[in-house]
C-alpha cells in the first residue's frame, strides 16, 4: 500500500525525460564522491601488478594483487587490540603463498617480493606514507572543486617498545571485504546470516568465506573502540562521552551477546558437520572453519573485555586529567605563561626570554673542523643559499649513453614520407619495400616495422586525440615475395577519420 | 630484619663490579656520539639500540656515558628507546647554537633577533598548545609554517584591539625604538613577500618561521610531513624533552627576572575558537587566545 503510494508520488515528481540527468548538486554528488573514494582504495592493489614490470628481474609470474590482499589479510588478523602486527611475522606467514606461486625461484626472491609488496602498500617512497586520489565535487554554489582524498592501506605505528608495527586502516578493511561504504553493524549481521544459511546447506567453502568476513568486521569494531579509548587517554574532552561512546559501547555489547550466541550455535553445527562428514575435503574445510569461528569468539571475548573496561577507564582518565594537580613538569603553559605576557613587553625586554628560549630550544650542532687542504677549496666555493628551496636533490650520476638507435632521424622521415599515402590509393608492402630499398638499404626494415605496427591501428585513441588520418595495414592472404622479409604482403593505406563528427557525437553523449 | 634483607639481596643488587676497561669508555663515547646525531633513532640502528639498553641496565656504564657527555659540554635529558640518548648543548659548549651563526642579520639587528627567538617560541607553543601536551610523553604535536605565523598574528591583533579599547597609544617614540611593544614588531613585519627567484622572503615572518622549523628539522626536533600550509611538521620526542626540561624553564626564569609573573590556574589558555570568530585562511589552527 505504502509502496504504491510512494511510487505514484515519485512518478508525479519525476521531471520530463529530456531533463532526466543527475542534477549537479551536493546531494547527488555525495554518493558519487563516496564511490570514487572507495574505488581509489583499490588502486594501489591494481598498481602492484602494473608496476611489477618495472622491477629489475623477471617478476611477471607473480600475482602481486593476490599477495597484496594476503598482506592486508595477515596484518588485519595479526594486529592486536593494543599494538599492531609484527612485520616479520606477517612477512613470514606470507612466504608459503609467494613460494606456491613460483616454487622454482629462490627463497631470497620470495622474500624480496613479499617485502616489495608490503612496502608498496605502505607506500614507503612517499613522504607521508599514504596514497592520494583526486576527485571532483560540485560545491553548494555549483562550482566544480577538485579535492584530494588521502588514504592509507597499511600504516606503521610506534609500539610501546619503540618498535614499528603495522596496522591496516579502515579503508584497507573495506577494500578487503569488498563491502565498500557499508555500515559495520549491518555488514556483520549480513555476514552471519549468510554463514548460518550456508552451513545449513552444507556449503562449507562459502561458509568459510563468510566466517572470515565476519572476523574482519569484528576487528574493525575493535579498532573503532580502540581509537576512541586512545583519544580518551590523551584528552577526555576530545571524545564525546555523553552520547557517542556510550552508544557505541551499548551497541557493541549487544552485538557481542548476539554474536556470541550465534557463533556458539554455528560452532556446534560445524563440529557436527566435521565429525559426521566422510569426505576428507569436506572434513578439512569444516576443521578450518572451526578454527576461524573459535578465533571469532576469542576476538569477541577480547572486545568485550575492553568494552567492560572502557567505562572505568573513562572515569579514571577523567579523574587523572581533571583532578590531578598540575605536575611540576607540566607547569609551563607555553602560551599563557610565556608567549602572551612576552608580547606585551617592550621589545628590548622581550628579547631576553626569547634569547633564552632560542639558546636552549634549538638543539645542538656539531662543529665542523676542516683540514687546511680542504680549507682552500671551501673558501673558494661560492656560498649556496638554498635553504628555502627544500631538500637538496642529489646530483644524478649521468652517464652518456651511446646513440644506439637503429635508424636515424632522417631515415624515419624518409620512411614516413613513403608511408604518407593518399587516402584513396593504398599500396602493397612489397612495392613500398622496393621503393625504400632504392633510397637506402636500411630503410626497408623501418618501413616493414611501421607497416606491421599499423596492422592493428589504435583507432579509438586516434579518435580521442582528434587525429584526422590513420595508417592501417590489412593482410589479404597474399604472400610477400621479398629477398629480406617473409610473411604476408600487407595492403597499407591511410584512413581518414571524421574527428570533428566524433567530437560532436561525444559532446552530445556527454 | 634490615640486615637480613641486605645480606640476602646485596650480592644481586650490586654485583661485583668489573673494573671499567678502555673498551667500556669507547662504548660510552660511542653512545654519546650517537646522541649527537639527533636524527638517528635506536629503532633504526641495532648498535645504538644495544648501547641504549646497556645504559638502562648497567648503572656503572650509564654513569660513565653521562660523565663523557658532561665532559663534552652536553646535558643528558633522557636515554630511552624512543628518544635515544637525548642530549642538549650546555651553555658555552662547542655544540651550542649561537644567534650569530643562525642568522647574520639577527646578530646586528635587535628586532630581527627578537623575531627569530619569538618564532622558535611560537613553534613550541603551537606544537604543545596545552600544558598537558608538554607533559604527555605520547603526545605528537603538529605545526604548519602558515599556522604559526597566523597564530602569532592573531595574538598580536588581540593585543592591538585591547590597546585600542583602552585608548592607549602604541606607536613608539622615535628616539626609543626599544620601547616598542613586542607584538607590534611581529605585526608590522610583512607576512610574506615576492622574491625574484620564487623563494620565500627570508625577512618575512613566514620566512622566519620557515627558517626556524627547518632548523628544528635539522636538529631532529621536527619531521616534515607535507608541504601543505607552507610546510607541515610533527614533533619528535626530543623536541618535547628539550622544550619541557630546558627551554621553557630558561625563558620563564628570564621572564620572572624581568618582574613579570604570569598567573594562570593551570588550565590551558588556548581555547578552541568559537564559530563566530573568523579564522585566518590557511592557518590550520582552531585556536584563539583568551
Amino acid at each position: 500500500m505504502t509502496a504504491t503510494a510512494d511510487q505514484s508520488a515519485e512518478y508525479e515528481l519525476r521531471p520530463p525525460a529530456a531533463a532526466a540527468r543527475p542534477a549537479p548538486g551536493p546531494a547527488a554528488d555525495e554518493g558519487l564522491a563516496r564511490r570514487l573514494k572507495a574505488l581509489a582504495c583499490t588502486a594501489p592493489l591494481h598498481d602492484l601488478d602494473a608496476r611489477k614490470v618495472n622491477l629489475a628481474g623477471e617478476y611477471g609470474s607473480y600475482t602481486m594483487a593476490e599477495i597484496g590482499l594476503a598482506v592486508i589479510d595477515l596484518v588485519t588478523l595479526n594486529m592486536d587490540f593494543d599494538t599492531g602486527a609484527d612485520r616479520d611475522i606477517v612477512l613470514g606467514r606470507l612466504q608459503p603463498r609467494i613460494a606456491a606461486q613460483n616454487p622454482t625461484r629462490s627463497t631470497a626472491e620470495h622474500e624480496r617480493v613479499g617485502r616489495w609488496v608490503l612496502e608498496s602498500l605502505i607506500n614507503v617512497g612517499s613522504v607521508d606514507r599514504g596514497f592520494r586520489a583526486v576527485y571532483g565535487t560540485f560545491g553548494p554554489d555549483g562550482a566544480y572543486v577538485r579535492r584530494d582524498y588521502d588514504f592509507k592501506l597499511v600504516e606503521e605505528v610506534p609500539g610501546p617498545d619503540g618498535g614499528v608495527y603495522l596496522r591496516t586502516t579502515d579503508e584497507a578493511v573495506n577494500v578487503l571485504v569488498g563491502a565498500l561504504d557499508t555500515d559495520v553493524t549491518s555488514a556483520q549481521i549480513a555476514a552471519e546470516v549468510k554463514l548460518e544459511v550456508l552451513i545449513r546447506r552444507g556449503r562449507l567453502a562459502d561458509a568459510q568465506l563468510a566466517a572470515e568476513q565476519a572476523r574482519y568486521r569484528t576487528v574493525q569494531y575493535a579498532e573503532t573502540l580502540r581509537r576512541a579509548l586512545e583519544a580518551t587517554r590523551r584528552n577526555v574532552r576530545a571524545v564525546d562521552w555523553m552520547e557517542t561512546v556510550p552508544d557505541l559501547i551499548d551497541e557493541a555489547l549487544d552485538h557481542i551477546a548476539d554474536r556470541y550466541r550465534h557463533e556458539n550455535a554455528i560452532l556446534t553445527n560445524i563440529r557436527k558437520a566435521r565429525d559426521e562428514s566422510i569426505e576428507p575435503e569436506h572434513k578439512r574445510r569444516a576443521a578450518e572453519l572451526v578454527d576461524i569461528v573459535k578465533d571469532c569468539i576469542r576476538r569477541h571475548t577480547q572486545l568485550q573485555t575492553r568494552l567492560l573496561e572502557a567505562g572505568p577507564l573513562f572515569r579514571a582518565e577523567q579523574d587523572r586529567q581533571a583532578f590531578a594537580a598540575p605536575s611540576a613538569r607540566s607547569g609551563i603553559d607555553l602560551y599563557g605563561h610565556l608567549l602572551a605576557p612576552l608580547l606585551e613587553l617592550p621589545v628590548e625586554q622581550a628579547v631576553r626570554p626569547t634569547d633564552a628560549f632560542f639558546a636552549r630550544g634549538t638543539g645542538l650542532r656539531t662543529p665542523v673542523s676542516v683540514r687546511v687542504a680542504d680549507l682552500v677549496d671551501l673558501l673558494l666555493t661560492p656560498p649556496v643559499e638554498r635553504e628555502h628551496l627544500g631538500a637538496e636533490l642529489p646530483e644524478p650520476d649521468l652517464v652518456a649513453t651511446p646513440d644506439d638507435s637503429r635508424f636515424s632521424e632522417a631515415q624515419l622521415e624518409a620512411a614516413l614520407d613513403l608511408l604518407d599515402l593518399p587516402a584513396d590509393a593504398p599500396r602493397r608492402l612489397s612495392g613500398l619495400l622496393a621503393d625504400a630499398r632504392r633510397q637506402d638499404p636500411d630503410l626497408p626494415y623501418l618501413v616493414a616495422l611501421l607497416a606491421v605496427h599499423a596492422a592493428s591501428p589504435p583507432v579509438g585513441t586516434a579518435y580521442r586525440q582528434g587525429e584526422e588520418r590513420l595508417l592501417f595495414a590489412v593482410d589479404d592472404g597474399t604472400h610477400l615475395d621479398d629477398p629480406e622479409f617473409g610473411g604476408a604482403d600487407l595492403v597499407v593505406g591511410s584512413a581518414l577519420l571524421d574527428a570533428a563528427g566524433m567530437a560532436a557525437d561525444r559532446k552530445e553523449a556527454g | 630484619m634490615t640486615i637480613n634483607h641486605d645480606a640476602a639481596w646485596a650480592p644481586e643488587a650490586e654485583p661485583v663490579q668489573a673494573p671499567l676497561t678502555p673498551a667500556d669508555v669507547a662504548d660510552a663515547a660511542r653512545l654519546v656520539s650517537f646522541g649527537l646525531q639527533a636524527k638517528l633513532l635506536p629503532a633504526r640502528d641495532a648498535e645504538y639500540a644495544e648501547l641504549v639498553r646497556r645504559h638502562r641496565e648497567d648503572p656503572p656504564f650509564a654513569r660513565l656515558a653521562d660523565a663523557v657527555a658532561t665532559g663534552m659540554g652536553l646535558v643528558v635529558l633522557e636515554v630511552s628507546p624512543r628518544a635515544g640518548m637525548a642530549v642538549a648543548a650546555a651553555e658555552d659548549s662547542v655544540f651550542a647554537v649561537r644567534m650569530g651563526d643562525y642568522s647574520r642579520r639577527a646578530a646586528s639587528e635587535s628586532t630581527d633577533r627578537f623575531l627569530h627567538g619569538l618564532a622558535h617560541l611560537a613553534v613550541a607553543a603551537l606544537a604543545f598548545p596545552r600544558p598537558e601536551d608538554l607533559a604527555d610523553d605520547g603526545y605528537l604535536g603538529r605545526v604548519t609554517v602558515n599556522g604559526v605565523d597566523a597564530f602569532v598574528r592573531q595574538a598580536c591583533r588581540r593585543l592591538e584591539e585591547r590597546a585600542e579599547a583602552q585608548g592607549a597609544v602604541t606607536d613608539p617614540a622615535s628616539d626609543a625604538p626599544g620601547l616598542e611593544a613586542a607584538w607590534r614588531v611581529w605585526a608590522r613585519r610583512s607576512s610574506t613577500g615576492a622574491t625574484k627567484d620564487a623563494r620565500r622572503l627570508a625577512g618575512s615572518t613566514t620566512g622566519i618561521v620557515s627558517k626556524a622549523v627547518l632548523f628544528l628539522v635539522d636538529s631532529g626536533f621536527l619531521q616534515k610531513t607535507s608541504d601543505d600550509a607552507g610546510g607541515t611538521f610533527r614533533t619528535t620526542a626530543r623536541y618535547q624533552l628539550q622544550v619541557r626540561d630546558l627551554a621553557g624553564s630558561a625563558a620563564m626564569a628570564e621572564l620572572t627576572d624581568l618582574g613579570v609573573v604570569p598567573v594562570t590556574d593551570g588550565t590551558a589558555t588556548l581555547m578552541p575558537a568559537d564559530d563566530s570568530d573568523e579564522l585566518v585562511a590557511d592557518a590550520g589552527l582552531p585556536f584563539h587566545s583568551l
